[in-house]
């Protein structure tokens, strides 16, 4: 299935670039960047007009991020990875596939975006849900994305790991939170999509745990007012990470271009893109002129808590981890 | 995983009394050609796929490999998977036949309507049937919204998983009992009729002999597809560790984390058991098939 779709892309791509002499991109991303990332492309090719003075296309492709970074990994040609976690991109590093320094490659450890974790409640929220607190009380059920299968429930989890932290708890304390929040958990979904229709259209649950740049796709989707936005008093900074293909550009010398593309994703034009479909923009003029989408809270790293992604992610939720800890021992 | 593999000659033992007698003179020619034929083409199209799968498990040491395969999570995920297509199966052994019965033997309005409607679960995308069987089942769904206050739920546990696999596997056995019905003799029921059997004495002396191999076959396919479905059991599990995680499921996971080495461990032994069960229900259908030939 995947080597079909590997293929396809590819076939797809050497079709495209034997009929037209203009040069492609191919933009490999993660499952619900699609719209965001259609909207930048279609600004990014004029303006690559503007500056370089040449035509350009374009080409998306979406999945989960993980399976994307495998794709890529496995020889899918992408110019550039614009991902949801560091660690699909450190994989991709490990394997020589981007550079060893990708982080250091672009500003704000190469993460032209970010996003964080946030409640939504049923429309006027009847159980008054405020806090991480809430989420452990009996009459509440939580709906949230297995940290086994999406980034979108390995930041949940670590956002409520962090609020207890960040109170001065200890570990075993942020640990037994962690296991009163997800025995209050009646379906674990697959992926951001799989917990927001659990949510939504089956009515599981009383709150979902996702991250703010679904709220909009939410309301496009459901219609505005289906739900309320609870922002937590404390939540984490989710990076969405970019980097350029080594291995793409070196076969087909498009390495100005890309990096043209990721530079585009930093303009203060990008980042405005970008606050429109409710994702952080880095750039702090546009972050203030959207101060309505994006409430202040207070926010703590991965970095300062977990040292770095792919150290939480063996700490907590590789097989044998923290997470298997909460669900094995019942 | 396709059920393909349940029509695999299952290698008897040389001591069976095999109806045909080989080393005598073939009636048929063309043996070696044609049994040269099928090796390579499943070689092409089954054996090298699963012995790449094999291969990138040996990456792991003997001790990785048990430690991969035997964790409570990926233990309670067989358990599931194997367990829910097996339940799966036999239910459809049972409405299947039922259902293959009435479309072979009774004449009705719409009859080939609803023999078209049986292979809808053989084209539908899984995922599809994944989404609409949870609409249904889900406490604000058509259905579920009446069982759910008699504290009955079938979607988001592993009922909802068995369900899926209902689904999927139905046409399987219908496809496999409907031509052997058409072809039993009326007349033999008849004559049992007349010698004063009863009705259930004449299914199970008469009709039932001779649609069992179908039965099994159709059993084994079931069975063996289920035990590889993905697509629309994880709309339905709600796919919670220990509890209603399948093993496709599990791999999956596995690959989350880059495990590759890992995931290709549980996914040999998935099919490990599948095959061996595979081969059980087909040893059953040759003895089955000799029992039924010497009566």
């Amino acid at each position: 299935m995947k080597s079909l779709k590997i293929a396809l892309a590819s076939l797809a791509l050497v079709a495209s670039s034997l009929a037209s002499a203009q040069p492609t991109l191919l933009n490999v991303s993660y499952d619900v960047a699609r719209e965001f990332y259609k909207d930048i492309n279609a600004a990014f090719v004029p303006h690559y007009k503007k500056t370089a003075g040449k035509d350009v296309k374009v080409e998306q492709s979406h999945a989960g991020s993980s399976a994307q970074a495998r794709a890529v990994a496995d020889g899918l040609d992408a110019d550039v990875v614009t991902m949801n976690t560091t660690t699909d991109i450190e994989f991709l590093a490990e394997r020589g596939v981007v550079a060893k320094d990708w982080a250091k490659r672009f500003p704000d450890n190469a993460s032209p975006t970010t996003s964080t974790m946030l409640f939504l409640v049923r429309e006027g929220n009847p159980k008054g849900i405020k806090d991480w607190e809430d989420l452990t009380r009996p009459d509440v059920k939580v709906v949230v994305v297995n940290p086994k299968t999406g980034g979108n429930g390995r930041y949940a989890y670590l956002a409520a790991w962090g609020y207890i932290k960040k109170k001065g708890g200890t570990d075993a304390q942020a640990q037994e939170f962690l296991s009163k929040l997800y025995k209050n958990v009646p379906v674990l979904a697959r992926g951001g999509r799989d917990a927001t229709t659990a949510f939504l259209q089956r009515n599981t649950g009383d709150v979902l745990i996702t991250f703010e740049s679904e709220v909009e796709s939410v309301n496009r989707e459901f219609g505005k007012g289906k739900v309320d936005v609870v922002y937590p008093s404390i939540s984490i900074v989710a990076e969405n990470p970019v980097a350029i293909v080594e291995r793409t550009i070196a076969k087909k010398g498009t390495g100005d271009l890309a990096k043209a593309y990721l530079d585009f994703l930093y303009s203060e034009e990008g980042q405005e893109i970008a606050a429109k479909h409710s994702i952080r923009p880095r750039n702090q003029k546009v972050l203030a002129r959207h101060v309505q989408t994006f409430k202040p809270i207070k926010l703590f790293t991965v970095q300062e808590l977990f040292g770095s992604l792919s150290e939480a992610q063996k700490v907590h939720f590789n097989d044998g981890g923290q997470f298997d800890k909460i669900y094995t021992v019942r | 995983m396709a059920g393909s593999a349940a029509t695999l000659p299952a290698p008897l033992p040389a001591t069976a009394a095999s109806s045909r007698r080989g080393g005598a003179r073939k009636v048929l020619p063309g043996f070696n050609l044609t049994l040269g034929y099928t090796l390579l083409y499943l070689s092409l199209i089954v054996l090298i796929p699963l012995s790449a799968l094999v291969i990138k498990t040996f990456a792991m040491s003997w001790d990785q490999f048990w430690a991969a395969v035997s964790s409570p999570r990926v233990v309670a995920s067989y358990r599931l998977t194997f367990g829910a297509s097996f339940l799966a199966a036999l239910f459809n052994v049972f409405f299947g036949l039922l259902l293959a019965w009435v479309l072979v033997r009774y004449r009705f309005p719409g009859k080939k309507i609803v023999d078209a409607l049986v292979d809808l679960p053989f084209a539908l995308p899984t995922a599809v049937a994944g989404i609409s069987l949870t609409a249904l089942l889900a406490g604000n769904g058509w259905i579920g919204q009446y069982l759910e206050p008699l504290g009955i739920q079938l979607a988001f546990n592993p009922n909802g998983v068995v369900i899926a696999l209902i689904f999927i596997g139905l046409p399987f056995v219908v496809r496999t009992v409907q031509p052997v019905l058409e072809d039993t003799e009326r007349e033999l029921e008849e004559a049992a009729m007349c010698l004063g059997a009863t009705r259930w004495q004449t299914f199970s002396r008469v009709i039932l002999p001779a649609i069992l191999p179908a039965l099994l076959t159709g059993f084994a396919m079931a069975f063996a597809r289920a035990v590889g479905e993905y697509g629309s059991v994880i709309f339905i599990a709600g796919n919670m560790p220990m509890v209603s995680e399948i093993t496709p499921l599990v791999i999956i996971g596995k690959l989350e984390q880059y495990d590759y080495a890992g995931a290709t461990a549980v996914a040999t032994v998935m099919l490990g058991i599948s095959f061996v069960l595979l081969l059980v229900i087909n040893g059953l259908q040759a003895w089955q098939r000799r029992r039924a030939g010497a009566g």
